[in-house]
């Protein structure tokens, strides 16, 4: 087991560093200097080339590419192109909390609601509950987020005022509670959605398996046939969907984040990617990638602790 | 990881007999395709999705005569956010023009998208996946350790870091898509070719003689066909998803030229004011990604695939 944890996360660091050079050479390759944007200010040849010697623009792509890897272990971002003096690490200091907070409320709501609906679906097979549920979970899994978002917006921020003068929630913003239901409704329903579907076919694999039938042949109740027997085998292959689930959850949140007008890393690196600001750009990337393989390896890692026929595969090998 | 037979085939074989059984037509020669497009037809949501994507299609095709308008044409300045009327069922936008003849030129770039992104991804992925999977070895250990590099990475925050590179426009969006998605598709092919080449046949056909190219060709692809078809339908409304996502933050389809998702981002700004701008082409994305799911959904249980992604 420790040999595999070593082992995955050694294959964490080739990641990165394929991330973080995918990522520079495409920005670099992106036509344009940061310091002149199509149309804006038209700066003299030699004043660019001045501003670019000053951020070290000037040297060769693989020897700035080493330098800004040393900077970046170090902890040093550096400074924002169009957000100048602010460094990109206040930047991310104060965005990356408020998309977490989203991340993980989505998150919570897709989990817990998920897993209870697909189990509630399973255990009702073919009852009311769960077409229901499973109407519910077709239509939340296909419909992007953000256009999730603007229905929500449209109906509960505009419709419902002008209906019955009731006013639960304003056109976005990042200030309290009230600001936190929709978007999180918005970016978790997708995942939530594909939760229950899994969970509930997942459920059904194992009720109709032979130790399961055994189970209840020996007379054990309903209830704990279900929750001893089938809910534990049956969440192993649910652990798999977490790692996209991350991913959906963090791109996801790039376009929430436009809809509500929240003030998290995922506006700010869409206004970045127009405006060439390369810092931000490999910051944010990197973050995430980051964030997104130290999760991929903590599920790998959660897999092999709950199910001890994959722990002893491993060991095996 | 090598399966002694493939179950996919059996149970297909066991529907078949079932259904001829049922069918009670002992004469009649049962297909796969032929089976599974009657299964398809037997599901209900299938066949309204079915319904729709074709449906869709025929707007794209057909655009310029549905459309009463151009893409940009601006129909009358002086009533620019007209909410729907007779006249202009979806009303008109914020430079007024004809938000229903710009809906249904966005159908046209929507499953344009869809359909020429696809066909990148089939290009690259069916080749790198047979190649990866047929060979294995080295050559396999190479291909999957790439795939496994873009699979750290996000296909739409690649596709974003791609088309801000490539800049916006169509043509960039297909190309970013293609080289970003080709990657599932080479994992699926891979694993298909993986359980199928150990099967007897293959054997038989080596010992007979047959070159792997052949092999490949003849034996391995057409039974990697159902796999791809499904994954095929999933894509084509991933595709579109992500260029209704790029164009909806300002960097996929650049205006003049309307897309549904640019629409979407546009009318945002008067949202306070009227809300028809971004309803109607919310409502078309939604619709449209709710039918391919409907189809692929039951395109996969007809065809009996088990996808592992």
């Amino acid at each position: 087991m420790l040999q595999f944890i070593v082992k995955r996360f050694l294959w964490f660091i080739p990641t990165i560093l394929a991330i973080a050079a995918v990522t520079f050479v495409m920005m670099n390759l992106t036509p344009g200097s940061p310091f002149q944007p199509a149309g804006a200010n038209n700066l003299r040849e030699d004043i660019i080339k001045q501003i670019e010697r000053n951020y070290g623009l000037d040297k060769p792509l693989p020897v700035r590419f080493v330098i800004y890897l040393g900077n970046a272990v170090r902890g040093d971002f550096g400074e924002s192109y169009t957000r100048r003096p602010q460094q990109v690490n206040d930047i991310i200091a104060r965005g990356f909390p408020i998309s977490l907070q989203l991340g993980g409320m989505a998150l919570a709501l897709a989990t817990v609601g998920g897993l209870a609906l697909g189990i509630l679906a399973a255990v009702n097979q073919n009852g009311f509950l769960d077409y229901a549920s499973a109407t519910f979970a077709i239509l939340f899994y296909s419909v992007p987020s953000f256009v999730l978002g603007i229905f929500l917006l449209i109906f509960f921020v505009i419709w419902l005022p002008e209906w019955t003068g009731w006013r639960p929630f304003d056109l976005g913003g990042w200030d309290g509670p009230s600001d936190w239901i929709l978007p999180t409704i918005a970016l978790g329903a997708g995942p939530f959605a594909q939760l229950a579907r899994y969970t509930r076919s997942s459920m059904i694999d194992v009720i109709r398996s032979d130790y399961v039938r055994t189970a209840r042949a020996k007379g054990l109740a309903e209830q704990k046939v279900i929750l001893k027997h089938v809910l534990k085998n049956a969440l192993i292959p649910v652990i798999t969907l977490v790692g996209p689930l991350f991913a959906a959850l963090g791109t996801g949140s790039f376009f929430v984040e436009q809809v509500f007008n929240i003030p998290g890393i995922g506006k700010f690196f869409v206004v970045s990617m127009s405006s060439k600001d390369q810092p931000m750009i490999m910051a944010v990337v990197l973050l995430y990638g980051s964030f997104l393989a130290v999760m991929n390896l903590v599920v790998d890692i959660l897999y092999g602790v709950i199910d001890p026929r994959i722990r002893m595969s491993i060991r095996g090998e | 990881m090598a399966t002694p037979h493939n179950p996919n085939i059996e149970q297909v074989s066991q529907a078949q007999l079932l259904a001829e059984a049922a069918d009670a037509a002992p004469t009649r020669q049962a297909s796969l395709w032929g089976d599974a497009w009657r299964r398809l037809l037997r599901n209900r949501l299938a066949v309204i999705g079915m319904v729709t994507v074709v449906l869709l299609g025929l707007i794209a095709i057909f655009a310029p005569l549905l459309a009463p308008y151009g893409q940009a044409e601006v129909v009358a300045a002086e009533l620019k956010l007209m909410t729907p009327s007779w006249n202009f069922p979806m009303g008109l936008d914020q430079n007024g023009r004809d938000m229903f003849s710009r809906m249904v030129y966005g159908a046209r770039v929507s499953l344009l998208v869809g359909v020429v992104a696809q066909i990148i991804v089939l290009a690259i992925g069916v080749p790198i996946g047979a190649i990866s999977g047929y060979f294995s070895g080295t050559v396999d250990n190479v291909l999957m350790r790439a795939v496994d590099v873009f699979y750290a990475i996000p296909q739409l925050l690649l596709v974003l870091l791609m088309v801000n590179m490539l800049g916006p426009g169509m043509k960039n969006i297909f190309i970013a898509i293609g080289i970003t998605g080709w990657v599932t598709m080479a994992r699926l092919v891979r694993g298909v070719m993986l359980a199928n080449r150990e099967q007897e046949y293959i054997k038989a056909s080596k010992v007979a003689g047959a070159g792997n190219s052949y092999i490949i060709m003849r034996h391995m692809l057409p039974n990697s066909l159902t796999p791809i078809v499904v994954a095929l339908t999933f894509g084509i409304p991933q595709a579109i998803f992500i260029e209704a996502s790029l164009s909806f933050v300002g960097v996929g389809i650049r205006p003049p030229q309307p897309s549904w998702g640019q629409m979407v981002g546009t009318g945002q700004q008067y949202i306070q004011s009227v809300q028809h701008l971004m309803l109607f082409p919310s409502l078309a994305i939604a619709t449209t990604m709710l039918a391919f799911t409907f189809l692929g959904d039951g395109l996969r249980d007809a065809l009996d695939v088990k996808m592992n992604d």
